[in-house]
This record gives C-alpha cells, structure tokens and sequence, in this order.
C-alpha cells in the first residue's frame, strides 16, 4: 500500500515539489520580512561552487557532506558580502551583486576544469531534473522512497522545527532587531542561521529545481502570503500552502503541455502572487481601488450636506439649496450631482421639498461632525 | 600569440567583449550609484524567456530577433518590478526576486517547449545561459555594436538629466525633470547592456559586469565624467583579458573568466585605490596612532618638567614607559630625530633619560593647547 504510494511517480514528483516549496517558504519568509530576499538569490547561485568542490572532494552529489558544504557556502557568500559591506566602500546590494558571480563562476571553471562529461553539468545546475526524482531511491523501512522525497522530508522538519522552536526569537529579530539585539536575542547569529537552513535547502532541492528555480520558491509563497495577511503565523501558513497548490498545479500543467515540470511549478507560484496582488482583500488592486472609491463616494455626499448646512439659514438659501445649484456652485456635471442626491436622500441624510432641499437632523449632525469635529466631545 | 591575434573566432570575441565591457561599464556605473545593482541581475535573468521567444518567432537561432525578444522581457520584468513596489507593499528585494525567478520560470518553461518542437537549430540555446562566446559572428558583432552606440548616445543626450536624477531625485523632480520617465530610461538602457552580454557571458553571470567595472571605477575617483570613463576602461580590459584567457586556456568558458578578471580588478581597487582604498586606510591609522604616540610622550615629558619646575628635566624611560603602559622608545627616538626630545646625560648604571629641547617645549604647549581646544 505504501510502496505503492512511493512507487507512485506523479504522487513522488508532486510531494518533492511540495516539500521543498514548503521548506523554502519557512526560510523565505523571514527573509522577505527582513528585506534580504535577494540574499536567496545569492545563496542558490553561489552553492553551485559548493556542491562542485564537495563532489571534486568526495565524489559525492548528495548526503550529509554535501548538506554541510551548502551550509558552509552559503554562510561564506554572507560573510564575504557583509564584509565587503563593512569595508564602507561597497553599498550592500552591490556586494552582493560582486560576491555570488565570484563564486558561480569559480564553480562553472571547475566543473569546465575537472568534470567535464559528470552528471552534474551546468544545465542541471539551472533548471534541476524534478522530473526524474523516482530514479533514485533509498531503502527505509522495508520501502524504496525516493531520495529527493527523503531528504527534503528532513530538511522540511528541520526547518519547520527550527521555527517552532525559535519563533518568539525570529518574530522580534525579524519586526525589531533592536530590541532583540537589546534584550540579548544575538540577531545575527539567529540571521546566520536562517541563512544556513536556506543554503541547506538549496542544495537538497536543487537535484529538483536547479539553482534559480529554488529562488522563485523562497520568494514568491511568502510574496503572496505577505499581500494577504498581516500575521505571521498566517503568512507562514498560507505560504506553505501556496506552496503546495502550485507544486499540484505545476505539475498538471507541465504534464498537459510538455514542459520543464520544475519550471511550471515556479510559474504557478507566480499566478498565486498575481491573484493575491489583484485581489488580496486589503492590499489587492481591486479591493485598493474599492476603497477609494467607496471614499470618493462618500466625500461627494459630504461635500453635498457641508454645502447645505452652509446656506441651511441664510437668505441665499432658496437659490443655494436646489438641485441645479449643485450643477452650478459645486461644478458636478447633471448625472453627477443627481447620483449624489440620490445617495444623500437614500441615507436619510437630506429630504426634498419642491425644489428645495432641507437637511435632516442625522444630514445635519454629519455636517457638524465634519465642521466642528471638537463638538462631539466637549458636549459628550 | 599573434597568430592567436589573427584567428577570426578570438578576433569576433574579443570586438564583442569591447562592446560589452564598455556598454555595461558605463551603464552599470548608474546603477550603481542609484543602489539599483541587483536590478542587473534581475534584468539578465527576464532575459531568457525573451531569448526563446526571439528564438520562437525567428524560427532559428537569429541574434536580432533573439536579442530584441531578451530586450523586451527584460524591460517587462523591470515594469513588473517598478508595478510591485509602487502597487503593493512588496519592498524592492522582493519586488526583485520575484521579476527575476517568475522571468526565469517562464524562461525554462518555454525553453523546455522548444526543445519538445522538432527544431534542429535549437541546441544553442542553452548557450545563453552561460554564454557562448566562441559562437559569436561577425554578424553579430554589427547587432551587438548597433546596441552599444544607441545606448551610449542616449547617455551622452541625456547626460545632465541622468546625473541629477541619479544624485539628487527629488531636486530633478523639483524642477520639473520628468523623474519617472528618466527612470524608465536608465532602467531600459541596463537591459540594453545586459542583452549585449547574453552572449558573451550569459544571463547568470550578467550581474557582475555590470556591477563591477562600476564599483572598480568609483574606488579611484570622485567625478561621475571620470567613474564612467573608467569604468568603460575597466569592462573592456576585464573582457578582453577573459577572452585572452579563455582562447589561450584548456578550453575554459569566457564568461566566468571575463567575470573573474573583473572581480580581481575590484579587490585591488577596494584594496588598493590610493586615498580611498582600505590599505591607505589602514596606512593612514597606523601612522595616526604613530603620531598620536609621540604626542602624547612630548605632553608626558611637558608635565613632568613643569612639575619638577625644571624645563631640562630628565625623565628615565623606564618612568615614561611604565606610564604610558607600552614601549616608548621607538616614539623618542623618532621625536629625536624631529630635534624635540634628546637624551639627558645620565650615570652609566642608569637607565636611558630624555629631555625636552626647546623646540620640544613649543611643540607640547601647541599639543596641550589643541587638546584644550578639542575638550572645549
């Protein structure tokens, strides 16, 4: 029955799909927050002179020297940056910029150098093989499980534990790093961390998705998760569950087109932020763009009661306080200005009598709300 | 090496790394300045769903239509990513690493599409990825050239109104520049200058020629005329010597050797770069603390006569270093030589003693005066 699950070759290739967007989603979400997503796009590339010098070293693609070497890149790309950025000559997204090409280009040399006609050939390194995770697996338990599925299984629980576990550190390190750095939380060794576990799930993903691919996954869940929540357990959530719904879309989609299957994956994590950019329920286009309307609206009809709370006992009133005084005084055009009474009239704040219009008390306590906003409390 | 010189396929590499080295050069030095660096990068990697479209529509491998696709979806990855920021609450990293991974994704997609087509031509794509400098043709040359010049002449059109909105922003949009389409300008040329690399170096390593000729340039000097001028000088001298390198070499890939040549010429210059560079700087702090040192013997030496109230007093050096905390000696020795301090005379089984000249005694009132005048 489980064997038959793990034999499964769409249900492997969708589940390591889903394992390392989950995972980089944990990471990635706190490097959104901190501003340093980029440092992922750093990282994935800069890993590639890791993996390559761990597996001149050790003729090994994968396991835990390569997990380590990860790390250890990927903590070298940050430490070289922050030093450039310490120096004072170098701005820190120029550092950036100047560290990771170093160290993928030392990577590709080497690879030109030594392992010409190896399996890890620069086109695997960018676009990852997700497809073919089900070729190699490990014996567990009595099962063959797919590498992939085993070792981003770890490193999910790794991350996943590491959140759980540091999540009071992490939310203060992330939303005030001085306060942490005040109250003994030593932020940078949690941000080293982080950066770590990010390295480390690059290079179990990057059999998958290949080094930039992966960055799409650190980025984009929590991107989107980030337009829709404000809370960061949520953010987390949804996330991971974008996560998940684009490694199923993907690969449906990949499938019915014939295309890179990691590729599609990324790109439905895009289409996720789409929706969320448009239609996020307070910071998407559309509900940005309902907000002002439904402000400009409501301006329009308190502009309408300033004006007749303006003339409501003066002599001018029969000439100011018509409907085609509002085409004249307020400059409305006619479908305009009779919008606007007819929203004025349906919230009971005016009444029309003939040609006149009168306020009612509500028209003329919002009018006075608005004049003399101070009245509301001085009288309770 | 002049039959190297000779041979056609290093003549047509080493014209383009001239071209390329100049075009992001002078670009990138905007970039830079702007703390737009990763832009770039960003910009490189939108470049390759563009490459297989241009590749797509043409039907082949044809550089114009390559490089006008690249162009395109890089400028609308840079549109995605203004769109991000200003729109939504995405910040610039953000904003960026979602244009560069969404642009990438789409790339393979589409890169996987066409090698599912039956296409014979459609195996040098891939080359675009890392670059491919030995395929460049003299055809391409003319292509990368026209690039080259369209993008320097609007830099040299627009120069003043580049300059300001690249130091001063909010001053350009005070009187009346129009910022944003100047921006859109500037970011539109750094995609000019990366669709020049895209063959030479590839979309991944495209980052770096852009920054770091800039970086280099900025360590040497202080003037926008001059950091573009050289760091035109710097691409082209980093592109022709990878091209060397990699023509000369056991068949290495030019683009991470062009980018490594850049990369070295920064270290020296972050290292190197006289006044600016952290060498000097260091240079600068040691001799400080030199001078700082003498000074404060002389002042020691200052107090102790006037405590003594004998202006030629001899103070035993082992007193001066015992109060100090350090070694004093090197410091008399160069206060000797200024003509300050001298040696006192002293009994053969005493230690060393010094004592101020007159000119020692000057130099300590002016010390004491500054320090006075520090304090207040």
């Amino acid at each position: 029955m489980l064997q038959a699950a793990f034999s499964n070759i769409p249900a492997m290739i969708v589940l390591t799909g889903a394992l390392v967007g989950i995972a980089a989603s944990l990471v990635g979400t706190f490097l959104v927050l901190r501003r340093n997503a980029m440092l992922s796009d750093a990282i994935s590339h800069s890993i590639v002179f890791g993996i390559v010098v761990v597996w001149l070293l050790t003729h090994q693609q994968s396991g835990p020297v390569q997990i380590i070497g990860a790390a250890l890149t990927g903590l070298l790309t940050v430490f070289l940056t922050e030093l450039l950025v310490s120096s004072r000559k170098v701005k820190n997204d120029a550092a950036i910029g100047l560290v990771f090409p170093v160290l993928f280009a030392l990577g590709v040399l080497l690879l030109n150098l030594y392992a010409r006609d190896v399996h890890i050939d620069t086109h695997t390194v960018l676009l990852g093989e997700i497809g073919f995770v089900w070729l190699k697996t490990v014996g567990i338990f009595g099962l063959d499980v797919p590498q992939a599925v085993v070792w981003m299984s770890v490193i999910t629980l790794v991350n996943a534990a590491f959140v759980i576990f540091f999540f009071k550190e992490l939310k203060l390190t992330t939303f005030d790093p001085q306060l942490a750095q005040a109250l003994g939380f030593a932020p940078t060794v949690l941000f080293y961390a982080l950066l770590a576990l990010t390295s480390i799930t690059a290079v179990g993903a990057f059999d998958a998705v290949g080094a930039v691919l992966f960055i799409a996954f650190v980025i984009i869940p929590p991107a989107a998760a980030y337009l829709l929540t404000d809370r960061l357990v949520a953010m987390l959530v949804i996330a991971a569950l974008i996560a998940i719904a684009s490694s199923v879309g993907g690969y449906v989609l990949a499938v019915h087109l014939d295309v890179s299957i990691g590729g599609m994956m990324a790109v439905m994590t895009g289409a996720f932020l789409a929706v969320a950019f448009l239609f996020g329920p307070r910071y998407g286009l559309v509900a940005q763009a309902y907000r002002s309307w439904t402000q400009r609206y409501a301006d329009e009809v308190r502009a309408l009661v300033v004006h007749l709370y303006d003339h409501e006992d003066t002599a001018a009133r029969d000439e100011e306080n018509v409907t085609t005084a509002l085409r004249e005084h307020l400059s409305w055009a006619p479908h305009k200005a009779s919008a606007v009474l007819a929203r004025g009239l349906s919230q009971g704040l005016i009444l029309r009598e003939g040609k006149v219009l009168h306020l009612t008390n509500r028209g003329r306590d919002a009018a006075h709300d608005l004049l003399e906003p101070w009245r509301r409390y001085r009288t309770g | 090496m002049l039959e190297l010189l000779t041979d056609h396929t290093v003549q047509n590499v080493m014209v383009a790394a001239v071209f390329l080295g100049i075009t992001a050069g002078v670009l990138g030095s905007f970039a830079v300045l702007r703390q737009q660096s990763l832009l770039g990068d960003t910009l490189a990697h939108a470049a390759l769903p563009g490459v297989c479209l241009g590749f797509m529509i043409a039907g082949g491998r044809e550089l114009g239509a390559i490089l006008g696709g690249a162009l395109m979806t890089a400028i609308a990855a840079a549109l995605l990513m203004l769109l991000l920021t200003r729109r939504s609450r995405l910040k610039t990293d953000a904003a960026l690493g979602v244009a560069l991974s969404f642009s990438f994704a789409v790339g393979v997609v589409l890169l996987t599409h066409i090698q599912g087509t039956p296409n014979a031509s459609q195996g040098g794509l891939d080359s675009f990825l890392f670059g491919q400098a030995a395929a460049t043709l003299r055809s391409d040359l003319w292509v990368m050239g026209a690039i080259m010049i369209a993008a320097l002449a609007l830099v040299g059109v627009f120069w003043k109104e580049f300059k300001l909105v690249t130091f001063d922003p909010s001053f350009a949009g005070a009187i009346g520049l129009p910022v944003v389409l100047l921006d859109v300008a500037l970011t539109t040329m750094i995609a000019l200058a990366v669709v020049i690399g895209l063959q030479m170096v590839g979309v991944v390593l495209m980052a770096s020629m852009v920054i770091a000729p800039a970086v280099a340039a900025r360590q040497w000097v202080n003037r926008l005329e001059h950091m573009v001028l050289l760091a035109a000088a710097v691409g082209v001298v980093a592109g022709v010597a990878g091209a060397l390198a990699s023509a000369l070499g056991r068949n290495l890939a030019t683009g991470p050797l062009i980018v490594l040549a850049a990369s070295a010429i920064v270290l020296v210059s972050i290292l190197a770069a006289p006044g600016r560079g952290v060498l000097w700087e260091q240079l600068k702090r040691w001799r400080d603390r030199r001078a700082l040192r003498g000074r404060q013997v002389l002042a020691t030496l200052y107090e102790l006569a006037a405590h003594h109230r004998d202006p030629r007093f001899p103070a035993e050096i082992g007193a001066l270093d015992a109060y100090h905390g350090l070694h004093t000696q090197t410091a008399l020795e160069r206060l000797e030589r200024q003509g300050l301090v001298r040696r006192a005379s002293h009994m053969p089984d005493e230690d060393l003693h010094w004592t101020l000249t007159d000119r020692g005694h000057a130099a300590a009132r002016r010390v004491l005066a500054d320090v006075e005048a520090e304090a207040r």
